[in-house]
C-alpha cells in the first residue's frame, strides 16, 4: 500500500517501495492562482530534504518547490513544463513534479498525514 | 491609518474576490474565475474594474487656470477642447515623473485622474503651485468604474444609452438614475472601453446592471497582465521620480508646441530632446517561458549589466512571457539580443516592439 504524506511547504509525497512521487497540493495551487511556469530538477541530480527542487510561477509570483525527502531524481513530469495549467487542473494526480529514489524512509516520519495536513492548511490560510 | 474600502467592497465580497491591500485600499486581486480567465474575458467580451481608489481631482476657478496648469503639466491644455482628454505627467524639477495622469477639460475647469498611491501627494504639490483663487477638490464622494473590452460599448449603452457615440479620449455628461455621471472613452487594457465617474451611492447598482448585461468583475491581477500586454506603464514600477517621460519612451505625450515653453522639469526635458537619453524603456520578449519579474537584471552578450526589468509576467492573450524594462540606450534597438538573470541563470531574450498585444481602440481625433 502506498501512503501519501504532506509537508508544511504544501508538497505531497507518495511512497511506493523506494520510489517517491512528489507534487504540490490542491491547496497550494489555490493559493498560487493560475500557474504559468514550472521548472523541475535535473534527472540524475541529488536533492536534499527541505532543499529547493523546482519553481512554479503564477501570474502573480514565483514560488520555490521543496523536496520533503532526500534522494536521486529518477524522473520528471515534462507534461507540466509544456502545459503548466495542468498543475491547476490535477495537482495531486497526473500533474506530479518529480520522482525520487529515496535513501532514508525515516525522513517521511516528520511529515503530516492527510488529516493533519488539512488542519494545517486551514489554520495557516485563515 | 486604517485600510480604506471603496463603495464596491460588498460587491467584491459577494462575487468571491480575494482582497488585498493596495495603495491603502482593500482591493480585489482576483475573483472566482482567476486572473487568466478574467484577462481573456476582458479581451473577448468586457470586464468591469473598480478603480475608485484612483484620485479624481477637479480644479476650477480663475480666468487664467489653463495658463497656470501649463506651468505644471507638459500638455497642450490651450488646444484641449471641452471634454477632451490627454495623457500627461506631474514632474519634479529634475524631469522625473511624480505621477502619470489623464487631464480632461470640463465645462468649468479640469478633471485630473491620479494614481491611488500618488493622489494625496499630487494634491499637495499641485495646490502649492496654484494661487488660492483656484479651487481644488479631490472628490472622494465619487467612485470610478472602468468597463473594458470589445463588448463594453454595447453593455454600457444598454445601461446608459448614447455613450457609444463618444470618441476615444473624449468624455461627456450622462444621466444614470436621475444623477449626473461623467463618462470618458479611455482605459488601461489595450481594449476599447470607458471610465465612469459616478456617485458612491449609485456605484453598486450601476455595476450590478453591467453584470446583468453580460460583463464580469475583473481584479487587479488581470488589470496588470492586460496593461502589460498593451505596453502601458504602471507608476511605481515602470515610472518613478528618477525617470523622465523621454526615458520612459513616452515622448509622444509631450507635444512639440510645449518643448520650448516652461513647465516643471522643462529644462531637463529640453536637454534630453536635444542630446538624447542614457536609458530607455523597451519591450522584452524572453526566448523561453521563464518570467522575468521586476528588478531582474539585464545583461549584454559580454556579460555586462545594461539595465533592469520593471514589469514582467505571463501574457495570457499573447501566450508568452513578456516584460518591460530600462536598458542602456545603445541596446534599445528592436531585436537586440539580451540576457535576463533569473534564479542565477542567464535567460536569452530580445528587445521587441510595444505593445505585445495590438490595440483595439475606437479612434477619434488623433493629434499626438
Amino acid at each position: 500500500m502506498s501512503e501519501v504524506k504532506y509537508s508544511k511547504e504544501h508538497e505531497w509525497i507518495k511512497l511506493d517501495g523506494e520510489e517517491a512521487t512528489i507534487g504540490i497540493t490542491k491547496h497550494a495551487t489555490e493559493m498560487l492562482g493560475d500557474i504559468v511556469f514550472a521548472e523541475l530538477p535535473e534527472k540524475g541530480s541529488h536533492v536534499d530534504k527541505d532543499g529547493t527542487a523546482g519553481v512554479v510561477e503564477s501570474t502573480k509570483a514565483a514560488s520555490d518547490v521543496y523536496t520533503p525527502v532526500s534522494g536521486e531524481v529518477i524522473d520528471t513530469n515534462q507534461m507540466i513544463v509544456d502545459d503548466p495549467s495542468k498543475i491547476n487542473e490535477d495537482p495531486e494526480e497526473s500533474a506530479w513534479f518529480f520522482k525520487l529514489k529515496i535513501k532514508d524512509k525515516s525522513e517521511m516520519d516528520s511529515l503530516m498525514n492527510k488529516e493533519e495536513y488539512e488542519k494545517f492548511a486551514k489554520e495557516t490560510s485563515a | 491609518m486604517s485600510i480604506k474600502k471603496t463603495s464596491l467592497n460588498n460587491l467584491h465580497i459577494k462575487y468571491g474576490a480575494k482582497l488585498v491591500e493596495f495603495a491603502g485600499y482593500q482591493m480585489p486581486i482576483q475573483y472566482k474565475d482567476g486572473i487568466i480567465q478574467e484577462h481573456k474575458y476582458t479581451r473577448s467580451h468586457s470586464g468591469i474594474f473598480d478603480v475608485s481608489h484612483m484620485g479624481q481631482l477637479f480644479i476650477s476657478g480663475g480666468d487664467d487656470l489653463t495658463n497656470e496648469l501649463e506651468k505644471i503639466f507638459p500638455a497642450d491644455l490651450k488646444k484641449l477642447k471641452t471634454n477632451q482628454s490627454k495623457y500627461s505627467f506631474l514632474m519634479n524639477n529634475k524631469g522625473g515623473i511624480q505621477d502619470d495622469l489623464i487631464i480632461t477639460k470640463t465645462s468649468d475647469g479640469f478633471l485630473i485622474i491620479l494614481n491611488a498611491a500618488c493622489k494625496y501627494n499630487d494634491y499637495k504639490v499641485i495646490k502649492s503651485k496654484l494661487d488660492n483663487q483656484y479651487k481644488l477638490n479631490l472628490d472622494e464622494s465619487l467612485s470610478l468604474i472602468a468597463l473594458q473590452g470589445p463588448e463594453a460599448k454595447n453593455v454600457l449603452n444598454k445601461v446608459i444609452p448614447g455613450c457609444d457615440s463618444l470618441k476615444f479620449m473624449n468624455g461627456n455628461n450622462y444621466v444614470y438614475k436621475n444623477e449626473k455621471v461623467y463618462i470618458t472613452r479611455s482605459g488601461y487594457t489595450g481594449e476599447d472601453g470607458f471610465e465612469i465617474s459616478i456617485k458612491n451611492s449609485d456605484a453598486e447598482t450601476f455595476v450590478e446592471s453591467l453584470i446583468e448585461n453580460g460583463s464580469k468583475l475583473i481584479g487587479l491581477g488581470a488589470r496588470d497582465t492586460l496593461r502589460m500586454e498593451a505596453g502601458l506603464c504602471l507608476y511605481g514600477n515602470d515610472l518613478d521620480n528618477d525617470t523622465s517621460p523621454i526615458e520612459a519612451n513616452l515622448k509622444w505625450a509631450i507635444p512639440k508646441s510645449r518643448i520650448e515653453t516652461e513647465f516643471v522639469g522643462s529644462e531637463v526635458l529640453k536637454n534630453q530632446f536635444q542630446s538624447g537619453v542614457k536609458k530607455l524603456r523597451v519591450g522584452i520578449k524572453p526566448d523561453s517561458k521563464v518570467i522575468a519579474r521586476v528588478n531582474t537584471k539585464i545583461y549584454n552578450d559580454k556579460n555586462q549589466e545594461i539595465g533592469k526589468v520593471t514589469s514582467g509576467t505571463f501574457g495570457p492573450s499573447v501566450e508568452h512571457s513578456i516584460a518591460m524594462g530600462y536598458v542602456d540606450n545603445s541596446y534599445s534597438t528592436v531585436n537586440t539580443k539580451i540576457f535576463l538573470e533569473v534564479r542565477g541563470k542567464k535567460i536569452p531574450a530580445n528587445i521587441c516592439n510595444l505593445p505585445f498585444y495590438k490595440k483595439n481602440y475606437v479612434k477619434g481625433e488623433i493629434n499626438v
